[in-house]
């Protein structure tokens, strides 16, 4: 366990370096979301190449593309600079949207333009960011038979509008975030911890926790032993 | 004499001599209808369910937390721990998903394999559900009928990849096994054998009446708060919704196969029931196309084996036994995933138990438990 820890914690600051050197190059939204051809180069070619020169994986490079339609056009005029990226990657459709306007943004796409099952709420944490967390949230159009899905940056401790209200589906969803991020929603119904116990400390899927963490001091006044491992 | 004085005083609180207060009721983790350590707390007046609230989380292993620790590759087998009644549909999602961010297609025949395997595995956990589902509700016969009958879809993976349960049939780029020698004939046997198999399921349960009396008009799911909702699979349609991820956007070989959406009207625990049965029907017309079609070629494709998608996030969804699996994957560029969560469709799905139960008796939150189809394993993963 011992010899394997470092190696682990090594791993995941790699990770992190990785990131923060692909956001160097761009302002923060660029880290998250993969806008830029050249922040790929020194990510990819190395390895695969090396290790099979047949590799036909992808001969173009797949890289994002506008994503131009009456949807994003109609958004843009509403809110302007607030949409700061409307792009489709490999086919999925995505917007980036200012965290001010994304309550507003999930309420027109349900309106108006009948994207009436939410499929799933998430995060993405980013620890080096100065808006640490992406929440995200997956769209679905039963009469269009389309997929979109909105994103907004969050700094720690940010509060984001529960979207309970526009899906009621929202509030397990959100639930897990918070359970799993920490990121807070207001208007929520009940917003308590769902898969981990009422009074565990910490948020697992952060990036500074480990992943052998665990709150010990929980784990020995609830199961009596030393660990749970 | 005294306990008569007291009667007359609680008689003048109450108007009543039952005591008419609500009583919580504690049901699970440990329970045999719950299908695994789900707690649900109930709230009620007599008999009469006021309201319900799940504590999940007993089953809890982080599997997201273990995605970001492992490479895109050691992670695969870890996905088939979810819903382990159909890891070959969770495999498949993975793989899938996975594929699209690198931007591979698996070669055909990999495809129609999969479609085989994930139809199988269709079959097999709609053969669990049906059997637990009806033990729930009293009928012990089913449950030695499914399982009799699962077992030739369990030696068929087992011949195919060696495991039962937890196959990890696939990988990323294909299938790493070639279909053993007599796999389609295995199959097709398989397709005799269950057709009138299913006809004996609905011999035992469709006119029964006890079934019917059970199951009908209980716990009833409109097809607008199955949306609302987020509630998708079988629940959904049998609300009267056609929607199904494999005629929807299909993946693998689907848009190459022929089969219909069966739906139900009224959205009850016995519409559900109907809707399974049919889709057990169109699984074994699946199967028979799919084998019939099944082309010759390469079962993997060329796919690197230091496997470094592009920066980039993708989400990949495919209709699981059980609705909607997504994955939602971001990728850094390194070897690891950056982040892989799992949108489940028993987690999703468990939270409509709650409008589902509210007003009925107890014995049916059993029947709505079990009509739902929940797997703890990919509610708490």
């Amino acid at each position: 366990m011992s010899d394997e820890k470092p190696e682990l914690d090594k791993s995941a600051e790699a990770k992190v370096e990785g990131v923060s050197a692909a956001s160097a190059s761009k302002p923060a939204v660029a880290a998250a979301v993969p806008t830029t051809p050249e922040t790929k180069p020194a990510a990819t070619p190395a390895k695969p190449v090396a290790a099979k020169p047949a590799a036909p994986a992808a001969p173009p490079k797949p890289a994002p593309v506008p994503w131009e339609s009456d949807l994003v056009a109609g958004l843009k005029r509403q809110y302007g600079s607030g949409i700061r990226e409307a792009a489709s990657y490999l086919k999925d459709k995505y917007l980036v949207v200012d965290k001010s306007i994304i309550f507003d943004v999930l309420t027109h796409l349900r309106d108006d333009e009948k994207f009436d099952y939410c499929v799933d709420i998430t995060a993405v944490h980013w620890p080096k960011r100065e808006e640490q967390f992406d929440v995200v949230y997956i769209l679905y159009s039963f009469a269009k038979n389309e997929r979109v899905r909105v994103e907004t940056t969050i700094k720690d401790g940010e509060k984001v509008r529960s979207a309970f209200s526009l899906w009621p589906t929202a509030d397990w969803l959100e639930r897990e975030v918070f359970d799993m991020f920490g990121i807070e929603f207001t208007e929520h119904p009940g917003l308590k911890r769902i898969l981990l116990p009422e009074g565990w400390t910490g948020y697992p899927l952060r990036k500074d926790y480990g992943i052998r963490q665990q709150d010990q001091a929980w784990v020995k006044a609830n199961i009596g032993i030393e660990s749970g491992q | 004499m005294s306990t008569a004085a007291e009667y007359k005083t609680l008689d003048l609180h109450d108007q009543t001599f039952l005591d008419s207060n609500e009583m919580v009721l504690n049901m699970g983790p440990q329970h045999p209808s719950t299908h695994g350590v789900l707690r649900v707390i109930l709230k009620l007046d007599g008999e009469k369910v006021l309201g319900t609230e799940c504590v999940i989380g007993y089953l809890h292993r982080g599997v997201e937390k273990i995605a970001e620790n492992r490479t895109y590759v050691q992670f695969n087998p870890y996905v088939d721990r979810m819903d382990y009644v159909a890891a070959v549909s969770n495999g498949l999602g993975y793989c899938e998903a996975v594929e699209k961010l690198i931007d591979v297609q698996a070669p055909p025949r990999a495809q129609f394999l999969r479609v085989i395997l994930t139809e199988l595995n269709r079959l097999a956990s709609h053969q669990v559900w049906l059997g637990t589902h009806a033990l729930d509700i009293g009928a012990i016969t089913p449950l030695f009928y499914t399982f009799r009958d699962r077992e030739e879809i369990l030696k068929i993976f087992e011949k195919y990849c060696g495991a039962r349960l937890t196959t990890h049939a696939f990988r990323i780029g294909g299938c790493i096994y070639e279909a053993y020698d007599g796999f389609e004939k295995d199959v097709l046997k398989y397709c005799d054998f269950v057709g009138p198999k299913i006809d004996e399921y609905e011999g035992l349960l469709t006119g029964n009446r006890i079934w019917v009396q059970r199951t009908k008009g209980v716990g009833i799911l409109n097809a607008a708060d199955c949306k609302a909702l987020g509630v998708t699979g079988p629940v959904l349609r049998a609300s009267g919704v056609k929607w199904d991820l494999r005629k929807a956007q299909p993946y693998a070989a689907y848009d190459q196969v022929d089969f219909e959406i069966p739906t139900g009207e009224n959205g009850d625990t016995f519409d559900r029931y109907i809707v399974r049965i049919k889709e057990m029907r169109q699984s074994v017309r699946i199967l028979r196309q799919a084998v019939e079609k099944l082309p010759a070629g390469p079962t993997m494709a060329k796919v690197p084996k230091v496997l470094k998608p592009p920066v980039g996030r993708i989400y990949h969804s495919i209709e699981a036994p059980k609705g909607e699996l997504g994955y939602f994957i971001v990728s850094d560029g390194s070897t690891q995933p950056y982040r892989v969560r799992v949108r489940p469709p028993s987690f999703v799905n468990l939270q409509a138990l709650d409008k589902m139960v509210r007003g009925a008796l107890i014995a049916d939150v059993v029947a709505v438990i079990g009509t739902l189809d929940i797997v703890l394993g990919e509610v708490d993963r």
